[in-house]
């Protein structure tokens, strides 16, 4: 690293360092009310309180924990069916156009559908996360094996592969940054409706947290929330990243 | 073509006898002519119509202020190297915030109404914006930019003359995905807290248990998502064919 790039990044962080010094200054002086923004130091204290006292803990376990299981079923279901989708394309003409209508659909709006078949129960955040977070990875999946070079699958019929070893040696490692990208993405829905499904329903979280301090006024409580589900992202994010990196580390060698 | 319409048309029938024969009973059942019915009341009565203007409105304003900074962030951290090192903490602490954490917040500032959702939709739409147009504006031939420092352009004219003229196509590129993170934000803001739009609609015909006018709001938010896709991408290929080619 230069000198120049080691004294920019110092600067990055000072300049993280000026804006939460203008949040404090903004609080303490009340040039912005209180009500809705606390000082930095009592957004820090109420996050130190929820870690010390462990309620922290139970909402990021509570909100992950459904996350989690709404996306492993989103996983499996999105890629299964399209690798079956990607591969023939006789069934993509019948079904594609059907999904890229659903495509632009927000997630969140079947959520009064689930309400209404379910109930606000866990079931019902579970379907949600799951669902919403399908369309993604089902239709990158999709996408990343209908991209398969043709020519590879005509060389594997010269050398008479079963169709297992087609999916395993050919269309998967070939798909596998499409369908990543998608599973990405569909980690990131599944956060967000995690979040929203808590605000509307009784379950411990994150988000309900938040929407619970806000309604009873408690701007410190809010904060620390915001500030949780932001670190939250960003582990995810960095998680996702390092993944990502392992799996396409073939390509990278070309 | 018309292979893509058999499986819609398949289940839009098979819903249909499923609902019309009763085998299922249950508040929840409908069939879709009983959704056309009611979305078509609906729109003649003029709520469909309210709502829709509603959430539009604070989707476009979100879009557009939203939209706004992230150009302009994008094109300052994408013209200034030194910027873009020097913002890159902030943003990067800033950005994995997920948009809807920032409801319960954006309720206690604006309360109920517009700016509840416009603020939420703001948030969400810079992070589109700014790297689009950061990585746009890094990609501007570097003949360009020695054009512009050998005629000793400022960096206002640099950034009007040189610079945005060349990233036109990705700045609508930008415009179009920001559109689309825009109006699914608003309807979930709506579906979570505000009680107004698209979103709230939904929410009201679920809670007052009429499965036939929520499924007429659902597929109406379907077809307002698709349609804007689609006229932006038609626009898109209409206005920028030009540039592709140069």
């Amino acid at each position: 690293m230069t000198a120049r790039a080691i004294l920019l990044n110092i600067g990055s962080v000072v300049v993280l360092l000026l804006f939460l010094a203008l949040w404090q200054f903004a609080a303490v002086t009340d040039l912005v009310s209180r009500v809705f923004l606390p000082p930095v130091t009592d957004a820090f204290d109420a996050l130190w309180r929820q870690v010390e006292d462990g309620s922290l803990v139970q909402a990021i376990l509570g909100t992950t924990g459904r996350m989690l299981v709404g996306f492993a079923f989103a996983v499996v279901v999105g890629c299964g069916f399209g690798l079956l989708i990607g591969l023939s394309p006789t069934v993509r003409a019948y079904i594609e156009p059907s999904l890229e209508f659903l495509r632009p659909l927000p997630a969140s709006a079947i959520i009064p559908v689930a309400i209404l078949m379910l109930g606000l129960t866990k079931t019902m955040i579970i379907f949600v996360i799951a669902f919403g977070s399908l369309w993604p990875i089902l239709l990158a999946t999709i996408q990343g094996v209908k991209s398969v070079e043709p020519r590879l699958f005509e060389m594997a019929r010269t050398m008479e592969l079963s169709s297992r070893e087609v999916i395993t040696s050919i269309v998967l490692p070939s798909a596998v940054p499409d369908i990543f990208a998608g599973v990405r993405l569909g980690l990131t829905v599944s956060l967000i409706l995690a979040v929203i499904t808590e605000m509307m329903s009784a379950e411990v979280g994150l988000g309900a947290n938040i929407l619970h301090a806000a309604r009873s006024f408690n701007s410190p409580d809010l904060f620390a929330g915001v500030i949780t589900l932001g670190l939250l992202g960003l582990v995810i994010n960095a998680i996702m990243e390092t993944a990502q990196r392992h799996l396409t580390r073939w390509q990278q060698d070309y | 073509m018309l292979r893509a319409l058999v499986l819609p048309v398949l289940l839009l029938l098979l819903w249909e006898f499923v609902g019309q024969s009763g085998l299922i009973q249950s508040d929840m059942m409908s069939y879709p002519s009983a959704v056309a019915a009611a979305g078509a009341a609906a729109l003649l009565d003029g709520s469909m119509l309210k709502a829709t203007q509603q959430t539009i409105v604070s989707a476009l304003i979100g879009l557009l202020i939203g939209g706004g900074i992230g150009i302009a962030l994008g094109a300052w951290f994408g013209m200034s190297d030194a910027a873009n090192r020097l913002g890159r903490v902030s943003v990067e602490t800033v950005r994995p915030i997920p948009s809807v954490a920032l409801i319960p917040l954006a309720m206690l500032v604006f309360g109920f109404g517009y700016g509840m959702t416009i603020a939420v939709v703001a948030f969400a739409c810079i992070w589109p914006a700014l790297i689009i147009t950061q990585t746009a504006v890094k990609q501007v031939p570097r003949e360009l930019l020695e054009v512009a420092r050998g005629l000793e352009l400022g960096w206002v004219r640099k950034l009007f003359t040189i610079v945005l003229p060349d990233v036109v196509p990705n700045l609508f590129t930008a415009l179009r995905l920001a559109a689309g993170v825009a109006l699914i934000v608003a309807v979930t803001v709506e579906i979570t807290a505000n009680p107004q739009g698209l979103g709230y609609a939904l929410i009201v015909a679920q809670e007052t248990l009429h499965p036939d006018r929520m499924f007429a709001y659902l597929i109406w938010v379907g077809l307002i998502g698709w349609l804007l896709n689609f006229g932006l991408l038609q626009a898109q290929r209409r206005l920028f064919t030009r540039w592709d080619i140069a």
